[in-house]
């Protein structure tokens, strides 16, 4: 087997398995196998979500908001408070173990109080994805900054450097990498969270339009919903990857040339 | 002012440095003078780096005072500039912002400290590196680029912590002979440290050997053979002399 065909099939291989998914749901559909208003086939699902694709839009629009927001509130509250966690040793022994507890508790635990403290609007969703994205983000912003080369640090001070120069020149662009494995993760949490805290309360949005579908049992448009969530988070972790591309370009340079 | 030859550049009085219950550096008393090489030769663990972290004030001595030009630099870092044993080239830089780097955080704005590193890079041999990341480059450019920023850093004294030891032997004699011509030029005083006593007489005016311990200057050999220094002097039996004297020293 030539070289060139082995890497053929080794980056068909996940679209076959897909399309092999694809088909034992549509033969178990087909031969009615399973009872069409259980799992409906996926030409119906295919046109439910053309059919609805406005529609999703619409809700869309509302949820992405709310991720967006969310996310966007949870980096800015890990990084002050992982750097501050990393400048202030005591800090970091408080909050540290605050921080994973708060992981354990389930988020749909929380959302229905969320509801009850902040009503139907958009805050309780925004909160909940605070919730959910700040986790990953202030632990890898944590462990880059501590992962910081100490003779790189050192070099600064001999340069003499401060402490803020000592962040910004050293250990800011070193966290930069775990960073975004962070960011990554919370990307696809933040849409998962916004829909969550949507079910349970709310006038608009992928989760508001997910619960009454299921409430009419549309699963053939039910089904359409899941794929269009999946398909935004999957497009926001890419935008993720496009964006540490743009802003660590020393890497992508490493891995195009290759020698 | 300006400082005439064989002055005394960088003092070091009866440095003492203990952690805990084990004394690294006893009493030690050293001089640079201007424009020497001198090289600091000792055995692992003999508290070589302990002595280069405390000239250059990123440790502060238990006893004992540094002085640059008669001035007080004891724990003072900032003051001269010292290349750790790895090249350290920070990988989310370009070259030429790694060498500006000093510069930068000296306070000088970003463009003309680029443009002042920038200046150098022919007479340092890296020409045409200066917008390529430093895992582009080969190990002994990285070492001038590494020590080119060292330079930068510097107002005139350099402390090189085995400058060469992580490039195989053919690149290491190539970088010796360009060192000792760029010292030249750039006037360059040098204390270094290595474990390689041909590296040792090939390159210094002076070897100080730190042994013992706790730790302090055995000897020094002076390395009286003028400069420039022929090009088979590795192979002369003078050569072979001074690595003699080296090693009867060491052994203590």
């Amino acid at each position: 087997m030539t070289k060139k065909l082995q890497s053929i099939i080794s980056k068909l291989s996940p679209a076959v398995a897909l399309l092999a998914v694809v088909a034992i749901w549509a033969a178990a559909t087909g031969f009615h196998l399973v009872p069409s208003f259980m799992l409906p086939s996926p030409a119906a699902v295919a046109k439910a979500f053309v059919s609805d694709f406005s529609l999703l839009l619409q809700h869309a629009r509302v949820t992405l908001t709310e991720a967006f927001l969310g996310l966007l509130l949870g980096v800015v509250l890990a990084f002050l408070l992982a750097t501050l966690m990393d400048r202030f040793e005591l800090l970091y022994k408080a909050i540290y173990p605050l921080l994973v507890i708060t992981q354990t508790v389930p988020t749909i635990a929380v959302a229905p109080l969320l509801v009850l403290w902040q009503g139907f609007g958009m805050a309780p969703k925004i909160t909940l994805v605070v919730l959910t994205t700040f986790f990953p983000i202030a632990v890898s912003l944590l462990d880059g900054y501590r992962c910081a080369d100490p003779d790189a640090i050192n070099l600064l001070r001999s340069m003499g450097a401060g402490r803020v120069k000592i962040f910004r020149y050293i250990k800011f662009p070193s966290a930069l990498g775990s960073f975004f494995a962070g960011l990554k993760v919370s990307a696809s949490y933040a849409v998962v969270g916004a829909v969550v805290a949507e079910w349970l309360g709310g006038f608009e949005g992928l989760g508001v339009y997910m619960t009454r579908v299921r409430k009419a049992y549309a699963f053939d448009r039910m089904f359409a919903v899941i794929i269009f969530i999946t398909l935004v988070s999957l497009l926001l972790m890419w935008g993720v990857a496009v964006l540490r591309k743009l802003v660590m370009p020393w890497e992508r340079k490493e891995k195009g040339e290759n020698q | 002012m300006p400082i005439s030859p064989n002055e005394v550049l960088l003092r070091a009085e009866g440095i003492s440095k203990r952690f805990g219950d084990n004394e690294v550096l006893q009493n030690v008393d050293f001089t640079l003078k201007k424009g020497e090489i001198v090289c600091l030769l000792g055995v692992s663990g003999g508290g070589k780096t302990t002595l280069f972290n405390i000239l250059s004030g990123l440790m502060p001595p238990d006893s004992g005072k540094v002085y640059l030009c008669d001035r007080e630099i004891t724990g003072r870092p900032g003051e001269i500039s010292y290349m750790l044993q790895k090249d350290l080239l920070l990988p989310y830089r370009t070259v030429v912002d790694n060498v500006a780097l000093p510069l930068i955080i000296k306070g000088m704005p970003k463009k003309e400290a680029r443009e002042k590193a920038a200046s150098y890079f022919a007479q340092f041999g890296i020409d045409g590196t200066q917008k390529k990341y430093p895992n582009k480059l080969s190990g002994g450019m990285r070492q001038r680029a590494a020590l080119l920023r060292t330079y930068l850093a510097s107002d005139g004294v350099a402390l090189l912590d085995e400058p060469f030891s992580a490039l195989d032997t053919i690149t290491k004699s190539a970088m010796h002979d360009w060192y000792l011509d760029i010292m030249h030029e750039i006037d360059l005083t040098t204390l270094f440290i290595t474990h390689d006593t041909d590296e040792a007489v090939k390159l210094s005016d002076r070897i100080c050997i730190l042994g013992g311990k706790p730790g302090h200057i055995l000897c020094e050999i002076p390395i009286d053979v003028p400069r420039p220094r022929p090009h088979d002097f590795s192979l002369t039996p003078a050569f072979l002399n001074y690595k003699r004297q080296i090693a009867e020293n060491l052994i203590l």
